[in-house]
């Protein structure tokens, strides 16, 4: 019988090797792992580089990585976010490396990898800062830049229910980056609010299906998780 | 005189046609789902996946999925729908939001627009903004006429590192509504007590006058003291 269920949040992350790249995913609060990433935090691989929109808030989760000195890069759209402090000092210092990506080039480059192509040629940032050093082309008078996938070692997200074949189903504003996410790394692993037996996931509400999710943990959401996050756009 | 924050942000809602997509920014763009007038739909979308977006949700019916692109909590209307961030940035990037309303911090006379870096900022980020600029149908620019120092924010050249070229269509300020055209900059509305004269003396570029040209018809509750030095 497949069963892609583990018991804790530890043994998702406990491949994680240093220099590995994760994508890691939610959008402010709403789909983000935040117990693997303390489980991360404690499982001690350095030289990460995180693929995330923001630079996380405060000391814990991405956060609390950045704190502990644990990531050597970090590619974002808006690591400025208010409460992202771990990584604003440590970047004014010098001391962490930053790929800045438009959100929707961000977002499209994680879609590309997990897709199977090899990049993509997008508006967005043509003529701009951003595009410099890029190979651009023009297509039917409009100039585009080219963007390459950007894939993972890894994957972590949340999703609110899943089942031991790694279906997972979102609520709400969840799905953001995991949908994408979840095609583009070698081994992804979802935390959930709740695991239900296989078959009670009605197929029309699957939103990830189980052939992109390697493992699944039931995580009780703690408290801390559902204050108000203080992570800009 | 000139306007209130609120004031530009109720000059742009009613220029929302029913039945229009719109995105909006962070500051006084927020400000413009309050007042679009009731019995007109229009769509408000979130970069992080909602269409259909209501008001911000009340202290304690707050529900921890569902923010805003600003990280705010907020609720959705009847008809709403969620989605992923590529479908998300599909709607923008492939023109099919019809508007995106957003702050800037300078606008040239031929519609380029910077709004992604401040002077002095040291921490770079970009979010949405290039996407939306590049890619909505409209980019409605909403700011205020002058910087605290009094010095124009419309300019002949943008000196701030650009969200995107030729860009911009209409600019709100709290001095006067101002579209940008291939024959540059035209003048559509000025604040109460203002006349074009004074809105050329703030603006660098020059200003053509609209034939029908006109003092803004607004509440006297949207009205301000100059802030203009």
């Amino acid at each position: 019988m497949v069963n892609k269920t583990l018991a804790t949040c530890r043994e998702a992350v406990a491949n994680v090797f240093d220099g590995a790249t994760i994508l890691l995913g939610g959008f402010g609060d709403p789909g983000l792992p935040g117990q693997m990433l303390e489980a991360l935090r404690e499982q001690g691989a350095k030289d990460l580089t995180m693929v995330h929109n923001g630079s996380g808030g405060g000391t814990h989760a991405l956060g609390g990585l950045i704190h502990d000195g644990r990531v050597r890069k970090l590619i974002a759209s808006f690591p400025n976010n208010p409460g992202g402090t771990s990584f604003q000092e440590l970047y004014l210092k010098g001391q962490i490396e930053l790929e800045l990506v438009p959100q929707g080039t961000l977002a499209e480059r994680i879609r590309a990898a997990g897709a199977g192509l090899g990049g993509f040629f997008t508006p967005t940032a043509a003529g701009t800062e951003l595009a410099k050093g890029k190979e651009t082309r023009v297509i039917d008078g409009r100039e585009y830049v080219f963007e390459k996938p950007l894939h993972g070692d890894f994957a972590f997200v949340r999703a609110y229910r899943g089942d031991r074949l790694g279906n997972l189903s979102y609520r709400m504003a969840m799905r953001n980056f995991n949908v994408p996410m979840v095609t583009a790394a070698k081994f992804v692993a979802a935390e959930v609010d709740e695991l239900v037996p296989v078959g009670d996931l009605d197929p029309e509400d699957v939103h990830t299906p189980g052939i992109f999710v390697d493992r699944v943990v039931e995580v009780v959401r703690h408290p801390k998780y559902l204050e108000i996050t203080t992570e800009g756009r | 005189m000139s306007l209130t924050r609120e004031g530009i942000a109720y000059l742009v809602a009613c220029d929302l046609p029913e039945g229009s997509y719109v995105n909006l920014g962070i500051g006084i763009p927020t400000l413009v789902s309050g007042f679009v007038p009731r019995d007109r739909e229009v769509f408000f979308h979130s970069e992080n996946g909602i269409l259909g977006m209501g008001p911000l949700a009340e202290p304690g019916h707050e529900d921890p999925d569902l923010i805003n692109a600003g990280k705010q909590y907020v609720t959705l209307l009847p008809g709403a729908s969620v989605f992923d961030h590529p479908t998300s940035f599909s709607m923008i990037r492939g023109g099919h939001i019809n508007y995106a309303v957003l702050g800037a911090l300078e606008v040239a006379a031929n519609g380029d627009m910077a709004n992604w870096r401040t002077p002095g900022e040291k921490v770079p980020g970009v979010g949405g903004a290039m996407d939306l600029a590049f890619g909505v149908q409209s980019v409605l620019v909403t700011m205020t006429h002058v910087t605290n120092k009094g010095k124009p924010k419309i300019l002949n050249k943008c000196s701030l590192p650009l969200t995107a070229p030729r860009c911009v269509k209409r600019i709100y300020t709290d001095m006067a509504v101002v579209d940008v055209t291939l024959e540059g900059l035209i003048l559509r509305e000025f604040a109460p007590g203002l006349d074009p004269a004074a809105v050329q003396k703030h603006t660098e570029p020059p200003l053509r006058i609209a034939p029908d040209c006109r003092e803004m018809d607004i509440p006297a509750r949207f009205h301000a003291a100059q802030l203009t030095p």
